[in-house]
């Protein structure tokens, strides 16, 4: 089996300005966090960045890289709306795809599928459509001749995401209670990066936790980055929790152009030990 | 807090309770301090076969106090947020939400406040509401009721209303239904010919007057309002023990 071990900075070596990325996690729980760092010192622009948003989408809209943002919302779980995608929003900096929620999982499915949409009841009714205007409803081809939505394929460039564990050849497990949709980001992507706490031997791996927690197939990855802490701020249970004071220090940083700048270059102008070492300290 | 007397928060609660009366075996997921304790004290008490979650993805058996950490034996299943996602597409499920605007339909809006392009304000984003509100049965809680909130236009469509429904047609709204809303000041449905909002009660103390000063459309009000129920003792114990340090006192405007 081929070994695809890399550095966080070889897979964003990857993304070209202009490129659609998606981020698995959710929210600010189980963020591919270290990928976000190394896009930021990479410096990628206009991107269009495809999430259950957290502080990713955020990161990467106060660092200018964000061109559009396609989300089914943005929020810091235990701070409700994220601050500086709020910031971006308000001052009109990036351009923003709004969908319900269900809407994206199901643009993700038609995307891994190689469909060119999926059809739902969601958004019937809402100002979804009003602000989407590239949506479309279909009518169903049967005797009910129901008009659904027709969500179309979220297809991304690349993809990234953050496993508590995988082995060298690209499998990967989520040892918390949700895996989320990260095996989808995956394969709706030409390529697809995943960081893991830790890198195990595949029997380690296989013994590590129920097999159904085994989500990410070595089939769906390109390369394997062995990053721990590699989620932090987020939460990645059950390795550790959300760090919530660096997350509110963070959140605090949207108000402050000044504090933003600290921030900035104590934290993400500096490569993932560094980082990591300024945050045990 | 004493249990000697029901506030207006506790009065609001049990109304949020019985927005899930005669639910049966559904997933109930309550966002909100007051819509939480509501589902756990219907739970607790006149609707025990009600799913909820810990907010995250175990199903307990039994409703929790707030703050209390589920043990083993508390647990009677997993619901991810893709499990979360089917049981919603498959309609049984009943989610009470916030609103930051709601029109006479019950259009409710949390996105953002003015234009959706250019927004004032950036709220939490459309969420799950369009496709809850076309799915399966959903019901509001206002802790502030004003003319802020219940307004003659929402600036964005989330939760789908009754105009907005219909005008879809029968094959699209067969399963939307909005059952309730509930304010600090009172209980309404849409249970009117077209379906407007109807003051359906008045909490205690409250003037029917008070209901229609604070809000931007006009209500259908009945020559006989009623009042909402005060708790019975028991439920009111149920409410202390299920909210031991009373978050959902201080979520209430008075």
């Amino acid at each position: 089996m081929f070994d695809k071990r890399m550095t966080a900075d070889e897979a964003v070596a990857e993304v070209t300005d202009g490129m659609t990325i998606g981020i698995g996690g959710w929210g600010s729980r189980r963020k591919p966090m270290a990928f976000v760092r190394a896009l930021v010192r990479k410096g990628a622009k206009d991107l269009t960045v495809v999430s259950y948003g957290g502080p990713d989408v955020g990161i990467l809209c106060a660092t200018g890289q964000v061109k559009k943002a396609v989300y089914g919302f943005v929020s810091l779980d235990s701070i409700p709306l994220e601050p500086h995608f709020r910031k971006a929003r308000q001052n009109g900096t990036i351009e923003a795809v709004e969908l319900d929620e269900g809407m994206f999982l199901l643009g993700l499915r038609a995307a891994a599928q190689r469909l060119p949409f999926l059809p739902t009841r969601a958004g019937l009714g809402s100002d979804v459509l009003k602000i989407n205007p590239h949506l479309k409803t279909v009518k169903s081809p049967y005797d009910d001749g129901e008009d659904l939505v027709a969500v179309p394929a979220l297809r991304l460039d690349v993809a990234f995401v953050h496993m508590n564990r995988a082995d060298a050849s690209g499998n990967g497990q989520a040892l918390g209670r949700d895996p989320y949709f990260d095996n989808l980001f995956c394969m709706s992507a030409e390529r697809a990066y995943m960081s893991c706490e830790k890198i195990v031997s595949t029997e380690e791996l296989t013994q590590g936790g129920p097999l159904q927690s085994l989500l990410i197939s070595r089939m769906m990855v390109y390369g394997v980055v062995e990053a721990p802490g590699g989620a932090h701020f987020t939460e990645c249970p059950p390795d550790y929790p959300r760090d919530e004071k660096f997350q509110r220090e963070y959140a605090a940083t949207a108000k402050d152009d000044a504090a933003w700048k600290t921030f900035r270059e104590k934290y993400l102008d500096v490569n993932e030990d560094e980082y990591q070492k300024a945050v045990a300290s | 807090m004493s249990s000697a007397e029901a506030t207006r928060a506790d009065i609001c609660a049990l109304a949020a309770a019985e927005c899930f009366r005669n639910d049966g075996e559904i997933l109930v997921s309550a966002m909100g301090t007051t819509p939480s304790l509501g589902a756990r004290l219907a739970k607790a008490t006149f609707e025990p076969n009600l799913l909820m979650t810990d907010g995250f993805n175990l199903l307990l058996r039994r409703a929790l106090p707030f703050g209390t950490k589920p043990t083993n034996e508390d647990v009677e299943g997993w619901m991810p947020f893709g499990s979360v996602f089917e049981t919603l597409w498959w309609g049984r499920r009943h989610v009470m939400m916030g609103a930051s605007q709601i029109d006479q339909f019950g259009n409710q809006n949390i996105a953002c406040i003015g234009d959706w392009q250019h927004p004032k304000a950036q709220l939490l984003g459309v969420r799950g509401a369009p496709g809850n509100t076309i799915n399966h049965t959903t019901s509001y809680w206002v802790p502030n009721h004003s003319t802020r909130v219940f307004v003659s236009s929402v600036d964005m469509v989330c939760g789908v209303g009754y105009d907005r429904a219909a005008s879809l047609g029968e094959a699209s709204r067969r399963f939307h239904e909005i059952r309730r809303v509930v304010s600090n000041l009172g209980v309404f449905d849409f249970n009117t010919p077209d379906h407007r909002m109807r003051l359906a009660s008045v909490h205690p103390g409250v003037e029917v007057d008070q209901v229609r000063d604070n809000t931007g459309f006009e209500l259908v009000v009945s020559d006989r309002v009623d009042t909402t129920p005060m708790p019975t003792p028991d439920q009111l114990a149920t409410l202390r023990e299920l909210d031991p340090q009373g978050y959902a006192q201080k979520e209430v405007a008075v």
